[in-house]
Formats: C-alpha cells, structure tokens, sequence
C-alpha cells in the first residue's frame, strides 16, 4: 500500500536510540530505540502517562530529549554533531528543521484571530516567504483536499471540531513536510467527527507521506499503520504488524491494555 | 482555545413549525419595582432643587465655556495625557518583555521599576520630579546636552515624566497578563509550523494577547485624562489651572470646576466610543459573530429591514 516496505534499507526517517526524558525528578522516556522508515505509517499506542505523546514532542523538539540520540532523516534532532562533539542548535536552526515537519495537536491549535484560509497560508508566506497570491491559490487547493473547499474564510470558532483538525492538517501540509506527526488527533472530537479526520489522514497514508500517529484509534491503527509500538511507562513493551500486535499480543501488558480499549 | 464544538455552524432545519397561539396570562406585578422607581425619582428632584436653589451663576458656565484658556488648557491636557500613555505603552512593553526574559538581571530591574512606580503615589512621583533641582544643579549628558536643572525640567516635562513613567509600571502589567493569557499550544503550533520566536511573538502572540490587553489600556487612557488633572502640583497649564485661574479671577470657583468637569466628561465620552471599536476589531475571530455596532443597528432600523445580524464576522 505504502511505499514503507520496499524503502526499509534507506536512511530512516525518524531513529531513536536509548531517548530518554526527564522532566525535574519525573522519568517519562527509558530509552526508547525504533526506527521508522520513509512513507510508513507508524502508530504508537499505549495507556495516558506512558510517554508517547512526550516522545512525539521529542521529534520535532517541542521537547529536548535528556539523553540518547534522536534522528530525523539522518540529521540529529536539536544539536550539531561536530569532531564528535555536540553543539546545541540556534532557535534559528531549531525552526529551520522544523519547517520539514508538520505537527497535529490534539486540541488543533488553530490561530483564533484567522480564518482557515489565512491560518494555511500563514507558514507559506511568514517562513518560506511564498507570494501571498501563490500561498492562497495553494491554500484553496488544500483546504478542497481536505474537504473545506466551502469554509476558507470561516474563523476557527465557526467551524466544527472535526473541520478545525482538518484546517489544521492543511495547514501543517502547506509547508510540505516529509515527515507528519499527529498526537491523538481525534480525541477531542465528538465520535460523529472521527471519520472524517481519519479518511483525509488515510488519504495522506496512500500518498505515501510518512506518519507517526499517537492514537486511540485502533481500526484506524489496524487497518492504515504498517508498524505499531505499544509503550507504557516509557518503555516500547511490544512493537510489529499492527495486525499482530493487536490480535495475537506477546506481552501480559499488552494484552490488559488491549483487552480494555477494543 | 476555541475547542468548542460548533453545532450552530450546520445549516438549519428547513421551514421552522408554525408558530402556535402565545400564552395568554396575567403579569406578575413588581411593586417594590415602583416604590423604588419613586423614591429614585424623589431623591434625584431634592439633589437639583437643591443646586437650582443654590448660588451657582450657571450663566457663567455656557459663557466661558468656548474661552481660549480653557482650550488651551483642554489642549495641554490632552496633549499630556496623549504623550504620557505612548511613553507608558513603549515603556511597558518593554518592561512586560523584560520581565519574562530569561535573563535575571533585566527580569529583576524590571521588578523593582514596576515596584516602585506602583508602590508610590504618582502625587508624590509628580513632586518628586519637580523638586530633583535641589539635589542636581545641573543636567549633564556628557557629549550631547548640558544645562541648568531648573531650565531643563520644565513644568511640562516634569508632568509627562511623572505621569509616563508611572503609567508604564501599570501597563508593563496589563501587557504581561495579556501576553500570559494567550494558550500555550499557539506558540506550539507557531513552533512546529518553523516560525521563529519573534514571528511567533509578532504575528500570533501579540494580535491576540491585544484582546486582553486593549480593554483596561482603554481604561488607562481614561484615566490618565483624570489622572493629569494633577499636574497642577508641577505647574503645568492644563485644564483643571486654567479653570481654577478664571475661577479665581471671576469669582466664579464653583462655575468653573462644574465646567471643567463637563470637559472631562465630554473627552472621556469621546474616548468610550473609541475604545468600544478598537475592542471590537480585536475581537474578530473570538466570538462566531460579532454584534452589530449601536450606528449599523440604527441603519438597519432605518432601512425598514429586520434587525437580524447581518453576516458581520
């Protein structure tokens, strides 16, 4: 389905070895090592507190990891490796690798004082310095993919969840990343406005874009993901085939989890 | 922020059912509302019996009312009150911003300024300006400017500092609350999306910490006009000295403070207003409609039309 499989021997898009986090005295990553390759679909799942929305935030530094290496498509995540030394980066770099990856909240973070075509066009025209003309045009195109075509100039606050977290996919779009993360995007939608979030991401899923999704949604886990972690207390407990993870799980921890989300 | 579910933003049934007969019924009746109504009434007629029956020359008021001191006295209070806010703005803002550098040293001058300049009255502030000749005899800024104290703080400066820099210890305030109201997911968003901090700052921080700010900077403004009325202690030829002196001269005291209270009156009116549409062009994309301003209500109403709101967003 995706191109996930065959691209396994290229350089990973996301690589985590031994990450770890802390926040004060609070461990919430214990070394976490997983790779996941270019145009797959990778869900992490596991129960709240386990860390993966932490990890998630890892990815693209909204979070500084504590030790451990975090790659993004073979650059170090937040430092610069030089004669083997580390150098943190500016906030400059920090936002210029940024720019390569799109985010997805769960609470949409929509800017409240735009409308949903000036929040897509925001990021094209402020940091890549698109034409205003050529950034709207692009913006309309997205905002119709996703199925707002009728909405553009519709303030977040007229819109309905489901549709604000469809703006906020085109939004992250917009600056054409190579790599999405999605942190439980449907959970605080009402259950009538899941699906259609999940069929645009779906759709972004046969496009090929890779993904790493935080979920509650197993259906969307078995049926679109190529690979699925199960984590919990900020370890990866049980990693494969969402198919075999979720049907045949190996681990007691696994199995009581799934056995009260399904 | 604006998680809410919009079930409003689906179109709405077709055809509405047919309105049925409305209730029929007696009103309760709100005695205690008249009787109170009544006693209002009362006590307001004794307040103007009392002053029509008083020695006020209210001839004197109309008659001095268009007089070119007290213009010129309303126009250095403006001009005060306009100069003193955009120092305590610039100044403010500044300070909101220093005090949540990371830097301690700033985040702490920035704490004692604030302390200060909120901890003293701007009475004695005002005062303080004025008297500084006694213990500096000179000004010496060493390349550019050199002079006497006393030729160098004019009555006018000396108002536009006392008033300014207090007003920046307060607005410091209203801007870092304005500032810290805006969600933290925004500046997330901002971030992921690669925007640089001062992008961040500028383009989705600031426009919408601006609906919390612009409300009590409203009132600030407001108040600095009432507020100046104290630049008498400095000197300072504003509306209050140029009421008192004809008042002095005239005899007319009472007439002429009456007067430059409807002078007050009459600009903080005018700042109202202007604080009503700054307000509501700020808040566009917070509320799914905004109200209609009372003038395109009025227009509607004119134009025979319902008084439904218009698509207005």
């Amino acid at each position: 389905m995706t191109a996930g499989k065959t691209a396994s021997k290229a350089v990973p898009m996301v690589k985590a070895e031994g990450v770890h986090k802390s926040f004060g005295t609070a461990h919430i990553l214990k070394g976490i090592d997983l790779e996941v390759a270019p145009g797959e679909v990778f869900c992490l799942i596991g129960p709240s507190g386990s860390g993966k929305s932490t990890f998630l935030r890892c990815i693209n530094h909204l979070e500084q990891v504590s030790a451990g290496r975090l790659s993004v498509d073979g650059e170090l995540v937040g430092y610069r490796e030089k004669n083997g030394k580390l150098y943190e980066l500016r906030d400059r770099e920090v936002a210029a690798r940024r720019r390569d990856i799109g985010m997805v909240f769960q609470r949409f973070n929509l800017f409240p004082h735009m409308t949903a075509l000036e929040n897509v066009m925001e990021a094209p025209v402020q940091v890549k310095r698109e034409s205003k003309a050529g950034a709207r045009e692009r913006a309309r195109k997205l905002l119709d993919r996703v199925g707002l075509g009728d909405k553009t100039g519709n303030y977040p606050s007229q819109l309905s969840g489901g549709q604000q977290q469809r703006v906020a996919i085109a939004r992250a779009l917009a600056m054409e990343p190579k790599l999405m993360l999605f942190d439980e995007p449907t959970s605080a939608l009402d259950p009538e406005l899941v699906g259609d979030v999940l069929d645009v991401m779906k759709d972004l899923a046969a496009d090929g874009m890779t993904m790493v999704v935080v979920t509650h949604e197993m259906g969307f886990a078995r049926e679109v993901g190529d690979s699925l972690v199960f984590m919990d207390d900020g370890v990866v407990v049980e990693s494969g085939h969402p198919r075999d993870v979720l049907t045949k799980p190996q681990h007691e921890r696994t199995k009581s989890f799934l056995s009260k989300v399904l | 922020m604006s998680v809410d579910v919009d079930k409003a933003a689906r179109p709405p049934q077709d055809a509405p059912p047919p309105m049925p007969e409305p209730i029929k019924a007696v009103p309760v009746r709100h005695y205690g509302r008249w009787i109170a109504a009544v006693v209002v009434i009362g006590l307001l007629a004794l307040l103007i019996r009392a002053f029509a029956s008083g020695d006020v020359n209210w001839g004197a008021i109309p008659q001095y009312f268009f007089n070119a001191d007290i213009l010129k006295g309303l126009r250095n209070t403006l001009i005060i009150t306009v100069l003193a806010m955009v120092i305590g703005i610039v100044l403010g803002v500044i300070l909101a911003v220093m005090r949540q550098s990371k830097n301690p040293v700033t985040a702490t001058v920035a704490w004692v300024y604030i302390w200060f300049f909120r901890g003293t009255p701007v009475y004695v502030q005002l005062f303080l300006w004025f008297s500084l000749g006694l213990v500096f005899q000179y000004i010496d800024i060493m390349p550019i400017y050199k002079d006497e104290w006393s030729d160098f703080m004019t009555p006018f400066l000396c108002a536009l500092l006392g008033l300014g820099l207090n007003e920046a210890a307060y607005m410091a305030e209203i801007c870092r609350a304005g500032l810290n109201a805006v969600d933290e997911g925004q500046t997330e968003a901002a971030h992921a999306l690669g925007m640089s901090q001062g992008k961040t700052l500028r383009r989705i921080v600031v426009p919408q910490a601006m609906r919390v700010i612009v409300p009590p900077t409203g009132n600030e403004v407001i108040n600095m006009l009432k507020t100046s009325s104290l630049v008498i202690a400095v000197q300072y030829y504003d509306l209050l000295q140029a009421a008192q002196n004809i008042g002095r001269d005239s005899g007319a005291v009472v007439e002429m403070l009456i007067l430059a209270a409807a002078w007050y009156l009459v600009a903080t009116s005018v700042l109202s207003v202007g604080q009503y549409y700054l307000e509501r062009y700020y808040a566009r994309g917070s509320s799914r409609q905004l109200p209609l301003t009372p003038l395109q209500r009025a227009k509607a109403k004119l134009s025979g039309g319902s008084n439904h709101p218009g698509g207005v967003a």
